[in-house]
């Protein structure tokens, strides 16, 4: 029935996309758990454990705001988490082993990050070795660095000011709060505003018509993927300073929730559409969820299955609307 | 006036050598046919022009300025456009993007922060471009994958329009259209040339291409065979030109009909 009016559901579903750039079904599934988080645990509805909740999702939100652009694009950062690793171990070696100022630390973390980054993205557009592949190799070869560079133990005593970059509380709000909204705006703004952002949808959308209309496909690609590594070495930043000690274990399986996140937030697995605000809204989801969990004295065993599952879940729901659409 | 000109164009793909040296002018306003059968390098040929391709040998000139070495943006700025026969659109993105896509108008975020797309902007200028095309879309805000093939059509032709070309280059406009849309696709052709813009018309439908050009082009082995005034051609030559001799009354008889 094409010829049919589209009914007041549909009409506002299709408005909060065209307008919001986010799927309405992501938003009422993040109220619907969040009612049942409080419903069951007393615990849950209070300032201090929202702020707890976006201060564990900020490390996350910020990986998946990467995968939001390298997957929005068409492509794939399995990286993501050991990248994260190995950027926050470079800063606490810097500061540490090396004592040098804590500004060059932090530069070494995104510096760490982007150089990754940067490698990943010049093998997937010159050596044409396809971006899982890469980024997979990557992931080894980020995680190793990192356990070579700390010896294979956790680096600690990190000078003061970076401590306050992950424990400082400006206002009684977390820093990593603070850095990740900040993030998150700053790439809201650049996806769903900018030509840049434009592009980088239109070529996951089809490389062909980027090309065709003058688009630098390559040029484009590498630089989304440098971002995404600099985005990772943002959130080893965070994750390092929070912890105080530059742990090369850290972020294992960060991937899997960071791209779980962008995927529930909408964001197309094979690229083309994709929005941060809706990422912002996946990160919470599983935020939410990791949080209401532990409140639940769930083991963190049953976290981890529950994560994989509902990746699994999102791209179903996902793929089965895009069918649903197809077929009208 | 010569627009276009190409001297020589040799382009291989590994071992595989599809043009061997072609040649082709074409002059403001006028209305080109390029005709060949499948693998003649006829998309190879139009894809060196917009620079999706790099030519291996030879030199392309337009508009009086060698432009071998400028990439697909930079050819598109001085005004080659092409309709490909994919359409190349990005099915997700919506009419106004895809129009604009690469050459998004900008503004200043609270008259502030430069670089942000100007969406209204551009929404105004498709809806009057589209509106110009006499054509009907269901809502500018719609992913064009959810149009018809001759809605999608619009589009691409739109994008093709909007920025005053100088040289438009058709891959196939006709081949998937019901029978109205095809006349309106012709009459565009001859508005276009009224407009002393340039259009280069590669299609199967001999019939089209007859009816609305002014030279036609015959690509064969990779070499243009033949170039043809279409005032003074028929039917029978364009065949036979295209497959090579032989007896082709029987295959011209067919294409009449067809």
């Amino acid at each position: 029935m094409a010829s049919e009016q589209p009914g007041f559901w549909a009409r506002v579903q299709r408005a909060s996309v065209e307008r919001l750039h986010i799927r309405l079904e992501s938003l009422v599934v993040l109220l619907a758990l969040s009612t049942a988080m409080a419903l069951l645990s007393p615990y849950f509805l209070s300032l201090s454990n929202f702020l707890n909740i976006l201060l564990a999702t900020s490390t996350i939100g910020v990986l998946a705001i990467a995968a939001t652009f390298v997957i929005g694009s068409g492509g794939l950062d399995l990286s993501l988490g050991s990248v994260m690793g190995l950027a926050g171990v470079a800063g606490a070696f810097v500061a540490v082993n090396l004592g040098w100022p804590s500004v060059l630390a932090v530069i070494a973390c995104i510096l760490a990050g982007a150089i990754a980054g940067y490698i990943n993205g010049q093998l997937v557009t010159r050596a044409f070795v396809p971006a899982f592949i890469v980024t997979l190799g990557m992931l080894g070869l980020a995680r190793g660095l990192a356990l070579v560079i700390s010896k294979g133990r956790a680096i600690y005593g990190l000078p003061p000011e970076i401590v306050y970059i992950g424990q400082g509380r400006p206002f009684g709000v977390p820093m990593p709060v603070i850095i990740f909204v900040l993030t998150a705006i700053v790439a809201h703004a650049v996806l769903a505003y900018t030509r840049f952002g434009r592009h980088t949808l239109a070529l996951g959308d089809s490389e062909g018509a980027a090309r065709a209309a003058g688009i630098r496909v390559e040029h484009h690609r590498r630089i989304i993927y440098t971002l995404s590594g600099a985005l990772a070495g943002l959130a080893g930043l965070l994750f390092t300073a929070r912890v105080n000690a530059g742990d090369p274990t850290a972020g294992i399986n960060y991937e899997l929730t960071a791209i779980t996140a962008a995927i529930i937030g909408g964001t197309n697995l094979f690229g083309g559409r994709a929005s941060i605000l809706g990422t912002m809204i996946g990160a919470l989801i599983m935020g939410v969820l990791q949080n209401g969990l532990t409140l639940l004295a769930v083991q963190s065993y049953y976290q981890q299955m529950a994560i994989g599952a509902v990746l699994i879940l999102a791209v179903f729901i996902d793929q089965y609307q895009v069918r649903k659409e197809s077929r009208v | 006036m010569t627009l276009l000109s190409l001297r020589g164009i040799r382009k291989s793909f590994g071992a595989v050598d599809v043009l061997h040296g072609v040649d082709l002018s074409v002059a403001a306003g006028e209305v080109v046919g390029l005709v060949g059968d499948n693998g003649a390098g006829k998309s190879t040929l139009m894809k060196t022009i917009t620079g999706i391709y790099r030519a291996d040998t030879g030199s392309i000139e337009f508009d009086g300025k060698d432009i071998l070495a400028l990439d697909p943006g930079q050819r598109r700025r001085l005004g080659i456009e092409m309709i490909y026969q994919d359409l190349s659109l990005a099915k997700q993105q919506d009419v106004a993007s895809n129009i604009f896509l690469g050459r998004e108008p900008t503004k200043k975020l609270l008259g502030l922060v430069p670089g942000f797309v100007d969406k209204s902007e551009m929404d105004r200028q498709a809806s009057k471009m589209i509106e110009r095309l006499g054509a009907h879309l269901p809502s500018i805000n719609r992913s064009v994958g959810s149009f018809s093939g001759g809605q999608q059509q619009t589009v691409a032709i739109a994008r093709a329009l909007t920025f005053n070309p100088k040289l438009v280059i058709m891959d196939e406009p006709t081949a998937a259209l019901a029978v109205r849309e095809v006349q309106s696709v012709l009459d565009l052709i001859r508005r276009l040339k009224s407009e002393g813009i340039a259009v280069i018309l590669i299609s199967h439908r001999l019939n089209d291409v007859l009816s609305v050009t002014d030279r036609i082009v015959v690509l064969r082995h990779g070499r243009a065979d033949a170039d043809l005034v279409t005032a003074n051609t028929n039917m029978n030559e364009v065949v036979s030109r295209i497959v090579g001799g032989g007896d082709t009354a029987a295959a011209a008889a067919h294409e009449q009909r067809g």
